[in-house]
């Protein structure tokens, strides 16, 4: 039996009447990799934090290495060697990698900081475990997945011997995540202990030895990660079977939105569009794949009204759109679920009611000579938390107070309610649960049979497959030819997302 | 032509120095409270209550040096009680660095009037001197521009260098600037931003005072009221002026003050040209150049926002 550097017991931890955790135990041994798996406030991250120091818990101890560490202090659980790279990074970004590393690691009143010796020192850190990154580059101009490699050498630079890391693939391309696994292995090699915190069961599976599952603030499982399967987990976590939705064969009609080579002009962030073609048709769902920042989203911008395009023209329901606005593409009847569900698809401060008719409020019957009818707008509210099953005190509840996967039902309900003919999904699911998952591809499924044409923008390759009829892939501001379900295999798409076959013939 | 020459004498560039000298300490000040994440609108009021505190310490027989170390406690407290209502509770740092300066102000005419309720012409000290550095004050234009000044004017030029070293080259000004971009950074780190936040707010309150005691021990001998005169606002766009850096503040500080002594000598020279027209010229011109210098400034992130630990 390896010995025990972590243990956590009893944990208990309420904010006003919810309880976030209860009662939890968590051992864990050297060289080990556990995994604390559960949907979105399941209490992972509260767990986690109450370790961390950043939280108190109300009852329970923990103890690093054999010593009893002090609730509440950051510090002292940095001093045991517990490093954590939050799921929202820590970084400063106008700041350099060096800087942001060494912060807090010298004594506060020497006359110099010893810049040399910490710039040799992350090198050698970063080589050893295949961190790449330069100490000197201020953070601001990494890349997410560089950023997270700083988080993991910030922890590893003060001697961290316990890692946890909270949702780190949720920002990651599938290769990025694959080199944070290769990482991961050597520090384990190295005799460093992880908690990995995840609602990914397929990473979960790929990189734990030893699974915890949370639900509701309750440890509700725990197995060894050999002896388990997918579906075991996937109904621990969410406290039933989880199924997921399958698609009918597709009867796709006619074209209702089209794109004839159009173009973009030049774009902070993401590809620009170089003579595109294509066109969703009724009663079928395209799905858009590739690697973020492929030119998905200037596709999405210009269904959306947000872009114009620089040329080429783009035809809706037959007719070729002119001054194209967001509120043109909605009176068009395209209904849009934007990528980022907090920045651009609610206003957190204001009301669910205030923010599910804010594509509408101009519309009778919820404003009448401009004035708003704000009954109405509560009745529509208070519908559509009952029919899109969202849990939520009331329509005067702010939006910022609901969980990720209840605020993308009501978004997805303020979006399908006027019956669109066209939607844009935009990363419909991501950082959702598989509950709420299988619910949003359900609806999408629901709307596609009822004869609307769906574009899916979606980084989760198993997502565009489950759900496409036809399947396009980015790359570099350009599509592949589409295929049918089916049609392409898995590899072959990764190779047209690599860039592959896309752009050579023309 | 009289007015190009005007750039030439050495009188003209000694009195820029002169009247750069509170600005530097002051923008320093404020550069450190805003680099940390805190936006001190006390400035005005702190450098009021220096003027005074440094003043009042010589007139009642008080060495000259103690009254800059009295002036520098003074705005300490004033800073404490700023940073204790802006960073542990958090409250609007518009609204509190407001109430400081009308505070401060108020206190300090308050006092004043206490301490000598008989007074009609304000009493004068026997301020600091010129201190000619040897050989050097020799050297034509900025010789007696730089280094025949008083000793608080070299006491400016040398915090301007130490605060730079502070901010870049030591641990602690890394802390400081850290809890200015992004706090939680500096708690993920096991430091406690309140603890950062408040040192920097008391220090910064400090170099603002010991500005205000500028005024009242080296470039004038007394203290009158109003002698502040908005040249703590004028700091506050000093530093947005230098990006936050100190030595493009400094440069900015200098810059200001040598057109404020220019107007005053234009004034002189030029004639059929209402005075109040010169009288602006400063002020219109370090809009001018706030605009061009600070489009692509980039200002702590976290400046103006409360840091609360835990906070879901």
């Amino acid at each position: 039996m390896p010995e025990t550097v972590l243990n956590l017991s009893s944990i208990t931890k309420r904010f006003g009447a919810l309880v976030a955790n209860d009662a939890i135990n968590l051992r864990l041994a050297k060289g080990e990799v556990v995994a604390l798996l559960g949907e979105n406030g399941a209490g992972k991250t509260t767990l986690m934090n109450i370790l961390f120091g950043h939280y108190v818990a109300d009852e329970g101890s923990i103890e690093a290495f054999g010593q009893p560490l002090p609730p509440g202090d950051p510090k002292a659980a940095l001093q045991a060697g517990i490093g954590m790279v939050h799921q929202h990074f820590t970084l400063a970004d106008n700041m350099s990698v060096l800087e942001n590393i060494v912060l807090g690691t010298q004594s506060k009143w020497s006359w110099r900081l010893d810049r040399a010796a910490a710039v040799a020192r992350i090198r050698k850190l970063s080589s050893d475990f295949g961190l790449a990154i330069d100490p000197l580059a201020p953070v601001s101009s990494l890349a997410v997945g560089e950023r997270q490699r700083v988080e993991i050498l910030k922890a590893l630079y003060r001697d961290a011997r316990i890692l946890i890391l909270d949702e780190p693939t949720a920002v990651l391309t599938p290769q990025e995540t694959e080199a944070l696994f290769a990482t991961l292995r050597k520090l384990v090699a190295e005799g460093l202990s992880i908690i990995f915190i995840s609602h990914k069961l397929n990473e979960v599976m790929a990189v734990s030895e030893r699974v915890l599952v949370l639900r509701g603030g309750w440890l509700v499982g725990e197995r060894r990660t050999a002896e388990t399967t997918r579906q075991e987990l996937a109904a621990l976590m969410v406290g039933q079977d989880v199924k997921m939705p399958e698609p009918r064969p597709a009867s796709p009609g006619e074209p209702l939105l089209v794109f004839e080579n159009v173009s973009t002009g030049q774009r902070s962030g993401g590809s620009r569009l170089q003579n595109l073609s294509f066109e969703l048709r009724a009663g079928a769902i395209t799905g858009l794949a590739g690697v973020s920042g492929n030119g998905q989203g200037a596709i999405a911008a210009l269904i959306a009204g947000v872009e114009r395009p620089a040329s080429g023209r783009i035809i809706v329901s037959g007719r070729e759109i002119g001054d194209w606005s967001p509120r043109a593409a909605l009176s068009a009847g395209i209904a849009r679920i934007p990528e980022d569900r907090h920045a651009v698809g609610s206003i957190a401060d204001m009301s669910v009611a205030e923010n599910v008719v804010a594509e509408r409020y101009r519309e009778k019957p919820f404003s009448r000579r401009g004035v708003m009818d704000w009954a109405k707008a509560h009745e529509f509210a208070s519908r559509l938390i009952a029919d899109y099953d969202v849990k939520c005190p009331s329509p005067d509840t702010r939006i910022r107070l609901l969980s990720g996967g209840n605020m993308q039902k009501l978004i997805l309900g303020r979006a399908l309610d006027p019956d669109p003919i066209v939607i844009l999904a935009n990363q419909p699911t991501r950082g959702l649960d598989v509950g709420a998952v299988a619910y949003v591809h359900g609806k999408l499924l629901e709307a596609r049979d009822r004869g609307a044409a769906v574009l899916l923008i979606s980084e989760d390759l198993d997502e565009v497959l489950a759900l496409s009829d036809t399947v396009i892939v980015a790359y570099q501001g350009q599509i592949s030819m589409p295929s049918k379900r089916g049609e392409r295999s898995v590899a072959e798409l990764g190779e047209l997302m690599a860039g592959h076959g896309i752009g050579e013939a023309a | 032509m009289e007015a190009l020459e005007i750039l030439f004498t050495a009188s003209f560039w000694v009195a820029a120095i002169r009247i750069a000298s509170p600005l530097i300490f002051a923008t320093m000040g404020e550069l450190i409270c805003e680099r940390a994440g805190v936006l001190n609108l006390g400035i005005e009021g702190i450098m009021t209550a220096g003027a005074f505190a440094g003043w009042f310490t010589v007139y009642s027989g008080g060495d000259l040096w103690t009254g800059v170390a009295v002036a520098a406690l003074a705005g300490a407290m004033f800073g404490a009680l700023h940073a204790t209502l802006t960073v542990p509770l958090g409250l609007s740092q518009h609204v509190v660095g407001i109430g400081i300066t009308l505070l401060a102000t108020s206190l300090t005419y308050f006092v004043y009037r206490l301490v000598l309720p008989e007074v009609t012409s304000p009493p004068r000290i026997e301020p600091f001197r010129p201190f000619a550095v040897p050989y050097l004050s020799d050297i034509p234009l900025i010789g007696p521009a730089l280094f025949n000044q008083t000793p608080l004017t070299y006491l400016a030029f040398i915090t301007v260098g130490l605060v730079a070293w502070v901010l870049y080259r030591t641990p602690l000004g890394l802390a400081v600037r850290a809890a200015g971009e992004n706090p939680a950074a500096v708690e993920a780190q096991g430091m406690s931003v309140t603890a950062i936040r408040m040192g920097a707010v008391m220090v910064g309150s400090a170099l603002m005072a010991v500005g205000g005691a500028f005024l009242t021990m080296s470039a004038f001998s007394s203290f009158f009221f109003e002698m502040v005169n908005g040249r703590g606002w004028v700091c506050i766009a000093l530093v947005v002026f230098g990006s936050w850096r100190p030595g493009k503040a400094l440069l900015g500080a200098i810059l200001f003050a040598a057109f404020d002594a220019y107007q005053i000598r234009l004034q002189q020279v030029a004639e059929g040209i209402p005075y109040q027209l010169f009288l602006m010229m400063p002020y219109v011109l370090s809009i001018l150049a706030l605009i061009v210098m600070s489009r692509r400034a980039s200002y702590p992130k976290a400046l103006m926002v409360p840091y609360q630990k835990g906070e879901r």
